[in-house]
């Protein structure tokens, strides 16, 4: 289904979702991103990889963090970056996503970063990018979130070294979260020895269960003997679909608070992918606390990211090289 | 003009007519069904050898476009694709701008179909103004000017009170009622079906209930009100048993399916293909096959077109984006014979669900083939072995899922009283 993000040698050429990718080639972003994790400590921060190299990013969507890390992470691969302004753009104006896309693409790009608020907006920009161009999803409406999700992965492996005997529980608003799909892909193709979700059944989707999960609509029983707790951030507009009755209740039944986390294992450790909502799904106590990963997650972006860019524009350089 | 159709297998599922005939036509109208017309002498001599010869189709539901969205499809273009589909008698719901709400409109419509002259095209009228769901339309008048019944389109009624007094005015007309059943505020959400694909895709899902509560809702006004009625597009296993527990209880209920849904379902969306993007959704494999058998069972009695004609940037986008509909009318014929080969139809039931039983529900003279009747035929190849493709459509609407389909069935001749309209 999802191997048009791959060459015919298998090799990164897209990278839009983690379905479809195979447990050697998430081991392989991990293992190159722990090449990377310790340029950030260097007095230059710079590798050549990807020098000559254009990589737009274009964010149809708000983000802060996801994009400084994207281009933070091209810059240190030398890559030259453009930030696409969504508030003085064209498709601001009415221009189709499919003329903006060829505009830019005319401009000698060879990598888009897109984020975009429609689930498949990656996949089909994918679609319709020149050969030359690859594509990484920065988050597709409800779909996916692949280099989060690998961030994750990296973070937790390097807390707990390996997968297979793990038990991980992803809590909150299932239902609209890109991140959590992506995280349950992840967490299944490595191995994890049981996935929970927890939430009410207004924040789970329907047939949930078939994506490999276990289901908990009682935050402490989920919570139960787990090795990595990771909770999704919450919308407040989900109060006003009547997907809740207020983020005070939300935080009585499912707000990660000490008490509550008591329930996982003493050496759990506490995941989000940010930004947090202190008092709304996570207590300041653990947010801050000593289990807490949350900025360990922010600083792995940067690796897993330039893992990822390299991986595909390396490829891509192949094919060229190949060609020509 | 007089033309012989000669050598076919003429199949008439009204009256049950199978046999090797030749047809004999002139004046418009079947003059004879026989082997030998003694003094006939025909300007036009068909061959039909191997070929089998049925009644032009009728469809219940093919939007032409036209008027409001000339850009995107004319009915003169539109009339062209339904003879190439074998179809001869088309029904236009009134979603068109301006709404089929006045006569005028249904003039409008009459007089450009009369210009193309290739299909019978009849007008559905509007059951509310503007199709906003709160004034009744004028449906005294549009049955005068010739509307076939009263719908509301795609448009759900939500205030009950102002459905059911619609219900109790075609009723007091005898004004057959097409619903397609749906809850507006549990459709809107979505745009594909609620269930694994949505939640694995992370496209908001319409649930099954969104058509089986408008189903219950409409069939206990329908019970209060007596009105005749007929249920487009049905999509779920379970609406469709309830439409049958309905008929067995003795309401005068039909009802019809399109032909993408009894072959398609949500997992044919792959990787968001804009092209499966329709409304109603594509449902589960279950519900496809409860849809195949409700045509076995003759709970349903007509497959359609649902023909939605599109331009190409409708279809270009995130798949929340793109315009839901396929562009049915020239995979209508062979997609319902498709079943026939895969043994999930026989070949009269097929025909009568393209044919006579949409006449029926219609209450028109038309998909019968009869000393007298207006020569409406259609001649099928049964060896046609072609491969679908959608950018060769006459339709001006390209929007099809079945590109790379083999189909063994296909329209070789279409006559719309008795003048040769198509001929492949």
């Amino acid at each position: 289904m999802a191997n048009n993000q791959l060459t015919e040698h298998g090799r990164l050429r897209h990278f839009l979702t983690i379905e479809g990718l195979k447990r050697p080639l998430l081991t392989e972003i991990m293992d190159r991103a722990e090449q990377f994790s310790g340029l950030g400590n260097r007095q230059v921060k710079k590798v050549p990889l990807l020098r000559g190299k254009t990589i737009i990013n274009l964010f149809f969507e708000n983000s802060t963090r996801t994009r400084s890390t994207f281009e933070l992470a091209a810059k240190r691969l030398s890559a030259d970056v453009m930030n696409f302004n969504i508030s003085t753009s064209a498709t601001a104006k009415g221009e189709s996503l499919l003329d903006t896309l060829h505009n830019l693409e005319a401009m000698h790009t060879d990598m888009f970063v897109v984020r975009h608020n429609q689930s498949g907006a990656a996949e089909f920009i994918a679609q319709h990018v020149a050969p030359h161009v690859s594509v990484i999803n920065a988050g597709d409406g409800c779909h996916a979130h692949p280099t989060q999700a690998m961030l994750d992965m990296f973070t937790i492996r390097r807390h707990k070294g390996q997968f297979a005997d793990l038990r991980v529980a992803i809590v909150g608003d299932i239902l609209h979260s890109r991140v959590a799909r992506s995280q349950i892909q992840a967490l299944a193709t490595l191995g994890v020895g049981e996935i929970r979700v927890i939430g009410p059944q207004t924040l789970l989707p329907r047939d949930c269960q078939t994506m490999g999960v276990h289901v908990f609509h009682d935050l402490a029983s989920g919570l139960e003997g787990v090795d990595v707790v990771i909770m999704l951030r919450l919308q407040l507009e989900r109060m006003q679909g009547a997907l809740l009755p207020s983020a005070r209740e939300y935080y009585r039944c499912f707000g990660l608070t000490a008490e509550k986390l008591r329930h996982a294992k003493p050496d759990a450790i506490v995941m989000h992918p940010g930004p947090i909502n202190r008092g709304v799904e996570i207590a300041s106590a653990v947010a801050d606390g000593p289990q807490s990963v949350i900025l360990e997650q922010v600083t792995h972006g940067i690796a897993i990211r330039m893992a990822v860019m390299s991986m595909a524009l390396g490829s891509q350089s192949d094919l060229q090289e190949a060609q020509s | 003009m007089k033309c012989v159709i000669q050598g076919g297998r003429v199949i008439d599922p009204a009256s049950q007519l199978e046999a090797d005939h030749a047809i004999y036509i002139a004046d418009g109208k079947i003059v004879a069904i026989t082997d030998t017309l003694d003094g006939f002498t025909a300007d036009v001599t068909l061959d039909a050898r191997g070929r089998i010869v049925c009644p032009g189709l009728v469809d219940l539901s093919a939007r032409l476009r036209e008027p409001g969205q000339e850009h995107t499809a004319t009915i003169d273009s539109e009339s062209r694709a339904a003879s190439a589909g074998g179809i001869t008698t088309l029904v236009v719901p009134p979603d068109t701008d301006p709404v089929i709400d006045t006569p005028a409109v249904v003039e409008l419509i009459e007089d450009r179909a009369k210009k193309a002259g290739r299909v019978m095209v009849l007008t559905m009228g509007a059951l509310t103004q503007q199709l906003d769901g709160e004034l009744l339309a004028e449906m005294a008048a549009l049955k005068q000017a010739g509307c076939v019944g009263v719908s509301n389109g795609l448009n759900a009624v939500k205030n009950t009170v102002v459905w059911r007094r619609a219900l109790e005015y075609a009723a007091t007309l005898d004004l057959t009622v097409f619903i397609t059943a749906a809850d507006g505020w549990l459709q809107r959400q979505g745009c594909i079906h609620e269930g694994t694909v949505s939640a694995r895709l992370g496209l908001n899902g319409i649930p099954e209930s969104a058509e089986t509560i408008a189903v219950m809702r409409d069939l206990l006004l329908i019970e209060q009100t007596g009105v005749r009625a007929h249920f487009h597009n049905i999509s779920s296993g379970r609406a469709l048993s309830m439409i049958r527990d309905a008929q067995e209880k003795g309401l005068n209920i039909t009802a019809d399916v399109s032909a993408h849904h009894l072959h398609l379902c949500e997992h044919d969306l792959g990787n968001y293909d804009s092209f499966s993007h329709v409304m109603p959704p594509l449902r589960s494999i279950r519900d496809r096959e409860q849809l195949q058998q409700g045509v076995r069972s003759g709970v349903i009695q007509a497959i359609c077109s649902h023909h939605q004609p599109l331009d190409a940037d409708a279809k270009l986008g995130p798949f929340a984006e793109t315009q839901p509909g396929i562009s049915g009318l020239e995979t209508l014929l062979p997609l319902t014979l498709k079943l026939v080969e895969d043994d999930e139809l026989d070949l009269r039931t097929a025909l009568a669900s393209l044919t006579c039983q949409p006449a029926a529900i219609l209450g028109i003279e038309a998909g019968q083939l009869k000393v007298g009747a207006t020569a409406d035929i259609c001649v099928i190849d049964t060896d046609a072995h072609y491969e679908c493709q959608p950018n060769q459509f006459v339709s001006a609407g390209k929007n099809s899922p079945f590109a790379g389909w083999l189909f063994h069935y296909q329209p070789c001749y279409t006559l719309f009283q008795g003048k040769l309209v198509y001929q492949r």
